[in-house]
């Protein structure tokens, strides 16, 4: 192909999907430039190349935008070939791939909001309605690991290691700030130890945001909802 | 009765004579080819999400049992063949199980790749998903007009109509189809507009998709319904209004104290 490839990711620091994009094109070996987002003064870029959602993360090849993490995910995976794979081959494998992918993607944003932003009863009824979904996805992941123990040594990372990372690898800071498990040990050993391991996953160390520093936004951040300033009269 | 089995021992017998029915079908499929092997379809007749599926197919030629779903029953069959979600469709292929449409219909274009329901091209690939799952996620703007009554129904219509516009403006522009001259994902996506939301409409008693306001959506659904294998296949009109007149009877009956 003549000329040089442009690859740009518009994302924010904090966006777990901005994330996965940018953690699909380090395991792709992809290089790509990266355009930082401010959430109240979006670029001309942004509101050009998404009109529909104005949001982030998006991804801008050779000039033609795309929208969506997933979307865009399942995008890279079809562009870029020469190079690790995210998804298997065989049709039946992808599919359980994506099912899992859609329902992690689905289940736990709005949930895991709720639990940062409240207190008492609220919450409570919330923890209980995502340890469910936990005990789900760890039934649910035993097909990928029929082994039990995952281990990523040499493994290369695929779409589902991806989506779990940004999602997950956050819990372990916020179960600090509200002083409760969500992911445990002994209830769902398969998955605590799969995102564990992705945790240390060297890539994904380039990506996440370090636990301390989580830790110290959302400490202060959950207070402004359950402890709110008294308003100015 | 001279025996009866508890309830738990029932159910036990139930996924054991599943797991033997779909082991013994596993064992005579695995000589066969992957795409001659059974195919079948869990829906229920008033879902759009099953329709994607089964158009899918029948524009692919492939044939298919289907079998009906009590969505308000759910039998037993459906908790074991889609524990997560407990929701059909749910897609069978040779003894393998596949739920949610959206994964299903990428299955099914990868496994039957005859009349394709995606562009080659990577990128128009990308809208097409972009755009199914643009309608998947507006789900609650889209349908909200339906459950509610009075100024709250006139604000829910006025947000249909925000994500309409986005659709006929930048979804489908001066296109025919969402996917160009032909039907494609988007399009099989799209289809609720064509035959359940005007059910609906009728039902919540309110015009949401106003032939003015939307000449290319309407043009769209004209031109959607007439393709052979939509036209062969779509709920029937009354039944879809009748049940709808009874879904928000349920949505809209004041809470009794």
């Amino acid at each position: 192909m003549a000329g040089k490839e442009s690859v740009i990711v518009h994302g924010m620091w904090a966006s777990p999907y901005s994330k996965r994009v940018e953690l699909a094109f380090k395991v792709k070996g992809i290089p790509y430039e990266y355009v930082e987002e401010d959430f109240k003064n979006k670029t001309p870029e942004l509101l050009k190349y998404n009109p529909v959602h104005k949001k982030i993360p998006v991804l801008v090849h050779n000039g033609k935008p795309i929208a969506e993490s997933l979307v865009i995910l399942e995008y890279i995976e079809e562009v870029w070939k020469d190079c690790p794979q995210l998804l298997p081959n065989d049709p039946y494998e992808k599919a359980q791939v994506r099912f899992w992918v859609d329902f992690i993607n689905q289940k736990f944003t709005d949930i895991m909001m709720t639990i940062i932003k409240t207190k008492g009863e609220v919450q409570e009824k919330a923890l209980s309605q995502v340890h469910e979904l936990i005990k789900v996805l760890d039934e649910g992941i035993k097909i990928f690991f029929p082994d039990g123990n995952p281990t990523f040594e040499v493994k290369n990372l695929g779409l589902l290691d991806i989506i779990a990372s940004t999602v997950f690898c956050s819990f372990s800071a916020t179960e600090e700030v509200i002083g409760a498990k969500i992911i445990d040990p002994e209830k769902t050993p398969l998955l605590y130890s799969w995102v564990k391991a992705l945790g240390e996953h060297p890539l994904v160390m380039e990506i996440i945001i370090p636990h301390e520093k989580l830790v110290s936004i959302l400490g202060p951040w959950r207070q402004s909802f359950i402890n709110p300033p008294p308003s100015q009269s | 009765m001279a025996w009866s089995l508890s309830r738990s021992e029932l159910h036990r017998l139930f996924r054991l004579q599943l797991y033997v029915h779909i082991y013994s079908r596993n064992k005579k499929m695995s000589r066969s080819k992957t795409n001659m092997e059974e195919v079948k379809v869990i829906g229920f007749w008033a879902s759009p999400y099953v329709y994607r599926v089964t158009w899918a197919l029948n524009l692919k030629g492939v044939k298919y049992e289907y079998q009906e779903e009590d969505i308000f029953n759910k039998s037993g069959l459906l908790l074991q063949y889609n524990p997560v979600h407990k929701k059909v469709p749910v897609f069978v292929h040779g003894g393998k199980l596949i739920a949610e449409s959206s994964v299903i219909l990428e299955y099914i274009e990868e496994t039957w790749p005859q009349n394709p329901l995606l562009p080659t091209d990577p990128h128009a690939r990308a809208m097409a998903r972009f755009w199914t799952k643009f309608r998947d996620d507006k789900k609650p703007d889209l349908y909200g007009f339906f459950k509610r009554a009075g100024e709250e129904q006139i604000q829910a219509a006025k947000e249909a109509q925000e994500c309409l516009k986005i659709l006929e403006e930048h979804g489908l522009q001066e296109k025919k189809f969402f996917d160009g001259d032909k039907i494609g994902m988007t399009d099989l996506s799209m289809g609720w507009l064509a035959f359940w939301f005007e059910a609906m409409e009728e039902a919540a008693g309110v015009q949401v998709l106003e032939a003015n306001s939307f000449p290319r959506l309407h043009a769209w659904i004209r031109n959607f319904k007439e393709v052979p294998v939509v036209k062969e296949n779509h709920p029937d009109q009354t039944r879809l209004l009748a049940y709808f007149k009874w879904l928000r009877e349920m949505y809209t009956k004041p809470a009794t104290t």
